[in-house]
């Protein structure tokens, strides 16, 4: 595989990240989500490999490795459970005007373009072309996270940000070292446990996941 | 041997019009085995066009000339259509004066006058018809636009000839900007055409149809020609589909051989989208037509961001 074939897949990969990345925002059912975020972590588990056969970063065979056991399977299974246990796998929820918000995303997608365009022409590195991508999937798990009310989803625009900075990672820099992808892996783990507790806790009290609910917890005046 | 470049496009537009009912004709036929039922004769479509042409033509009282003179403009840009697009042969003598974005403007003129005549008579069905054929094309045409400028930035030039040929020698199989407008084109085309899940073709169930619901007050020979242009629509978009995602196999120039050989590769590859195309009728239902923005608006998205991912990726 020579370097030029593995940067168009690369490219390939990077454009379908971006889509999942899109697909997470625009759509409304939990479980089409979840599959959605298996897949983007998937995809991304498939190019860190790829940058590291192409780069001769071995130590980047882990860390796909570890994206693919904890982004593909654990954290949408320990979701899964949750969505299923809180009884809220069935929930379709109500998203506030969806072609707005894909124009939105749009508007991202191009701002995060002209963010890295300086970074793009200092780079030599054969992946430098998808940190835009990487930039704008940070953007638009962002976007998520503000557009969406229920408590789960905005878990899992946080997991699409945090997927965003590892893509942001390899292709900018061939990786973080490995001390520090563990380190975020392990975080990712006590993160979703906490988040579980927490969801628990906001829909035993609440009666409901959706966080606009909290605004009763402020004071009268 | 080389052939005159019009005999080619004559032998184009023959084409069009004998093939356009045999593809539809095909689909329904596919539709049917995956339905479990028994299928109508292939060539059921020509027989209705038959049907339809010897019938005598019941105009309403009040109708226009617009009304008369819409399914004969409707025919006539369909088949000013099949000698743009390069279907057989990429060195069209009418590729010259017509490129992608007038393609689109034809299709609109279409459109435009089908929504006239369907308000024409002052039925309500017609009315609403119309309204709803509008909307659709207000979200469908920018999408498709976008869509086409994204094929456009790779091959660097809107005349669809020159879009085949750069694709068909490109080493483009791995573009993500293509990818992107293979999607937005897939949604946009079965729009337009009033496919499954925007408008069912076989419907004349009174709130859900569309196009039905614009041509209902249509009978006789203006019917055949309106059913028969609607057909060549489904094929051009088809055909326009593989001509700027697939064009392997259309002629390069007008060599006598290279142009014969494109009429299998063109029905093997229409074999395949028909088949495509049930998959994609059966397994889906129709949506609410609130939903056709969101539909739509994906369609957009996708063209947008093929066109960014030249930019982007490329």
């Amino acid at each position: 595989m020579d370097t030029h074939i593995a940067s168009q897949i690369n490219s390939l990969l990077a454009a379908l990240i971006l889509l999942t990345a899109f697909g997470l925002v625009v759509q409304r059912r939990m479980n089409a989500l979840l599959h959605l975020f298996a897949w983007q972590g998937f995809l991304l588990a498939v190019s860190t490999a790829i940058v590291g056969y192409v780069g001769g970063a071995h130590d980047l065979y882990i860390s796909s490795i570890l994206t693919l056991s904890m982004k593909v399977v654990l954290l949408p299974y320990i979701l899964h459970k949750l969505i299923v246990k809180l009884k809220i796998h069935k929930e379709v929820e109500t998203v506030v005007n969806i072609p707005t918000t894909m124009l939105m995303g749009i508007i991202l997608v191009i701002f995060s373009y002209h963010l890295t365009a300086p970074i793009r022409e200092l780079s030599t590195l054969v992946t430098r072309s998808t940190l835009a991508v990487a930039l704008a999937t940070v953007m638009l798990g962002f976007l998520m996270m503000i557009t969406r009310k229920h408590a789960v989803t905005q878990i899992i625009g946080f997991l699409a940000m945090e997927n965003g900075l590892l893509f942001a990672a390899t292709s900018a820099t061939y990786g973080m070292p490995l001390v520090v992808e563990l380190g975020v892996a392990l975080d990712l783990l006590i993160a979703a446990f906490i988040f579980g507790m927490f969801f628990f806790h906001i829909s035993t009290t609440f009666d409901s996941l959706d966080v606009d609910q909290m605004a009763r917890l402020k004071e009268e005046d | 041997m080389n052939i005159h470049p019009l005999i080619v496009e004559i032998t184009q537009i023959a084409v069009l019009l004998v093939a356009a009912p045999l593809f539809t004709g095909w689909v329904k036929m596919v539709k049917c085995w995956f339905q479990g039922r028994t299928s109508p004769s292939l060539f059921q479509p020509y027989r209705d066009i038959r049907k339809l042409l010897a019938k005598d033509v019941t105009l309403a009282e009040n109708a226009s000339w617009i009304f008369r003179f819409t399914p004969y403009l409707v025919f006539g840009v369909s088949i000013m259509a099949g000698g743009i697009i390069p279907i057989l042969s990429m060195d069209l003598p009418l590729s010259a004066t017509a490129d992608v974005i007038a393609l689109v403007a034809l299709f609109a003129i279409a459109r435009f006058f089908t929504a006239l005549a369907g308000m024409d008579i002052g039925t309500a069905f017609g009315g609403m018809g119309s309204s709803r054929e509008m909307t659709i094309a207000s979200l469908a045409e920018p999408a498709m636009l976008m869509a086409v400028f994204a094929v456009s930035l790779v091959s660097r030039s809107t005349s669809l000839s020159q879009m085949a040929l750069v694709v068909s020698q490109g080493h483009a199989m791995l573009r993500p900007s293509l990818v992107f407008a293979l999607l937005a084109f897939i949604l946009i085309a079965l729009a337009e055409t009033g496919r499954v899940p925007v408008d069912n073709p076989a419907t004349h169930l009174e709130l859900t149809m569309i196009h039905e619901a614009m041509i209902l007050e249509y009978s006789g020979r203006h019917l055949a020609l309106i059913e028969w242009a609607s057909m060549m629509k489904l094929f051009l978009f088809t055909t326009l589909g593989i001509a700027s995602f697939f064009p392997w196999g259309i002629a390069r120039n007008d060599d006598l051989v290279a142009v014969l050989a494109a009429i299998p590769v063109l029905l093997f590859k229409l074999g395949i989208v028909g088949v495509g195309l049930v998959l994609i009728e059966t397994g889906l239902a129709k949506m609410r037509i609130f939903r056709i923005t969101e539909f739509l608006g994906s369609a957009f998205l996708f063209a947008t961001l093929g066109m960014l991912s030249f930019f982007m990726l490329e």
